[in-house]
């Protein structure tokens, strides 16, 4: 086990373009799951490849348990990484698949069995040893790949959106059978994933990415509760938080905390009068899209998300007193849109 | 997507129509004659250049044909027992099998090295593309012409460069064309810089349909270049290698330009394969029916060629 560390890691393409990675620095926690997240372009592929030696940084520096590894090859950074595609040797059985690391990395032939029977139990694959890889199904091929990357025991364990190209029913079992596997294993291990659903249920701490750069690093609840900027406020939550700019700063809130006035205590709320122009309805909850009216905010576009406890009905186009609890109110720069401290504004 | 989609999307979408599940499509009033009537040039042209030759080949054969000569006896198998009595045509046979392996040989290592090496980009790797590609786009006389001086017994460079680096003495010098192994071997390998081009295509286009993502994992596991080359790059190609060294064996089986240009099969007839002995036989001796004979020789060697071309090529994809 090993704890990852870059320093300054910058990855630039193409000279003169902007970097895919500018300037990241992060260090991993003893066995942690550590989750990249950011959409598409956002450099966290990058960020991994570069990690396990796949990809060259432009800057900077890799550790892995404290030693810089930036010259060695990835076979030398004894990591193990999954890819996005599992990128299984079609030519090769399971079990040789799984056995390749192994191989290649000349330990014992004794042992192979002994450890390929290890991996693929783990993972409930061993009746499935002698298969070719297309003939099995999307989720057995993830669970070879991770069996793959399982067996040498490294020390670091990649993963690139491994779910991504499950359907959405396995990949909530898969999610699952994935922390269990984290937590048996305990390997420090680095997921990338665009889907904030998968980095909030499953990292430890979660490194938002957002054009090569770090945005924010923490826990779900810290990146959640407590965006470090308006892109993570807005990126993390669906539907994202609400943003209204009041001179020099952006105040936000989310959704779920812009409610009908009388579930909110008196004292410490903001009143402000909604207007419902369009209402889904979604089983557990409801979206209430709509603008502000006859306030500061006059037509400012707003929704709210309402647990289905709330009962009260709204008719779409009328007007309603609504707030939000001041504790609940996050407040944005609107030159640099990082977060500042509360300020007193105008409603 | 379906299996056919799939191979269809991996050779660039080239071929988009999807060849599963397609409806029949309605004919319209005659379009049973009109499907019959574009057919119709394909099967003439075939018929014309290949069939009707292919049949004078067997009635010559069987018959006692020669140049200049008028009528026609049926002589039945007369020719090929006195062809294959003949030590000139076992003689030949031989060579064309040593032409055949030890040229393709050369050209499926050179041209996987080749592949191997135009796949990854470096600067120039466009007009290195470009120069590989020269020998098998130049006309093969040419080249082969070229050759024919390059190797001189009086005029050739790589003698006065060896006898320049004192390697050999004037006049001492290896007669590229004049002794039986060294015709050989200029034979097959010049032979061999005409066709490591083609090649060379095929097997960079089997490489490239790789997923980048296979080597990039057997990195991450632990190979190196060999074991990876080995292991999961070749087993990989095997397909597209198959298909590449049929092609070969097809071009060079049948092929006498090079012997034709360098050595018109010399010296005594030890670098004569096949195809040039029955056109000497057969067009500059005159006698077509013992040419035709030769010939015939060579259609069940190629005929298992396109068999298994045929059935490889149907399962030629990667992965």
């Amino acid at each position: 086990m090993a704890v990852v560390e870059t320093r300054g890691l910058t990855k630039v393409f193409k000279q003169g373009q902007l970097g895919a990675v500018n300037n990241v620095d992060l260090v991993t926690h003893e066995g942690e799951f550590l989750v990249f997240l950011g959409p598409s372009g956002s450099g966290k592929t990058t960020l991994l490849r570069m990690i396990a030696g796949l990809e060259q940084p432009t800057a900077g520096e890799i550790l892995i348990g404290g030693a810089v590894v930036n010259h060695l090859t990835p076979r030398e950074r004894r990591i193990a990484m999954v890819f996005q595609s599992y990128a299984l040797y079609p030519h090769l059985s399971v079990y040789n698949n799984i056995a390749f690391p192994l191989k290649a990395q000349k330990i014992k032939k004794e042992l192979h069995r002994k450890k390929v029977e290890w991996a693929s139990s783990l993972l409930g694959i061993g009746g499935l040893l002698d298969r070719k890889p297309r003939e099995l199904s999307g989720g057995e091929r993830q669970r070879v790949a991770l069996a793959r990357a399982i067996v040498r025991e490294p020390t670091v364990f990649l993963l690139d959106e491994p779910l991504s190209n499950l359907d959405a029913k396995l990949r909530a079992s898969a999610r699952e059978e994935l922390e269990q596997f984290h937590k048996r294993i305990g390997t420090t291990t680095i997921y990338v994933t665009h889907d904030q659903v998968e980095a909030m249920a499953m990292g430890d701490r979660i490194v938002v990415l957002h054009q090569g750069y770090v945005r924010q690093i923490g826990t779900p609840k810290e990146v959640y509760d407590d965006p470090a900027d308006t892109f993570v406020a807005t990126f993390l939550g669906s539907p994202p938080m609400n943003l209204l700019e009041s001179g020099e700063v952006i105040v936000g809130f989310r959704p779920e905390h812009f409610l009908p006035a009388e579930r909110l205590p008196e004292g410490s709320r903001v009143p402000l009068r909604f207007r419902v122009t369009y209402l889904e309805f979604l089983g557990a909850e409801r979206i209430l899209y709509g603008s502000l009216a006859g306030s500061r905010f006059e037509e400012k576009e707003v929704l709210s998300r309402l647990p289905a406890a709330v009962s009260a009905a709204f008719q779409v186009g009328s007007v309603y007193d609504f707030g939000v609890a001041s504790e609940n109110l996050r407040f944005f720069d609107r030159q640099s849109e990082k977060r500042t401290q509360p300020k007193a504004i105008v409603w | 997507m379906n299996p056919a989609e799939q191979r269809a999307e991996r050779r660039g979408g080239a071929s988009a129509a999807p060849t599963g599940g397609e409806k029949p499509r309605a004919r319209g009033p005659g379009g049973r004659w009109l499907g019959a009537a574009m057919f119709l040039p394909a099967i003439l042209y075939v018929v014309a250049i290949i069939g009707i030759p292919f049949l004078l080949a067997f009635l010559y054969a069987v018959g006692d044909v020669r140049v200049g000569s008028v009528g026609y006896h049926f002589v039945g198998l007369q020719n090929f027992k006195s062809v294959l009595q003949s030590p000139a045509f076992r003689r030949s046979l031989t060579n064309s099998v040593i032409f055949t392996v030890g040229s393709q040989a050369l050209v499926i290592v050179g041209a996987f090295t080749l592949a191997l090496a135009l796949r990854d980009k470096f600067r120039g790797r466009g007009v290195v593309r470009f120069l590989v590609m020269l020998p098998w786009v130049a006309p093969v006389s040419l080249g082969a012409i070229g050759w024919k001086w390059i190797l001189d017994s009086l005029y050739s460079v790589i003698n006065w460069v060896l006898v320049a680096m004192h390697l050999f003495r004037p006049f001492d010098a290896p007669q590229w064309l004049g002794r039986p192994t060294l015709a050989m071997l200029s034979v097959i390998l010049v032979h061999t810089w005409h066709v490591l081009p083609f090649s060379t295509v095929i097997l960079l286009a089997g490489l490239t349909a790789i997923p980048r993502d296979i080597p990039e994992a057997a990195a991450v596991d632990g190979a190196g270049f060999w074991r990876t080359l080995v292991h999961i790059t070749i087993p990989m190609m095997r397909p597209i290698l198959n298909v590449a060294l049929l092609f070969g064996i097809i071009f060079t089986f049948t092929d006498m330009t090079v012997v034709y240009i360098l050595t018109r099969g010399g010296p005594y007839d030890t670098t004569q394969v096949v195809p040039s002995l029955a056109f000497f036989t057969g067009i500059l001796g005159g006698d077509l029916a013992e040419g035709a004979a030769i010939s015939l020789f060579l259609v069940p060697i190629l005929v298992v060629v396109a068999y298994l071309m045929l059935r490889v090529a149907h399962r030629a994809e990667v992965t």
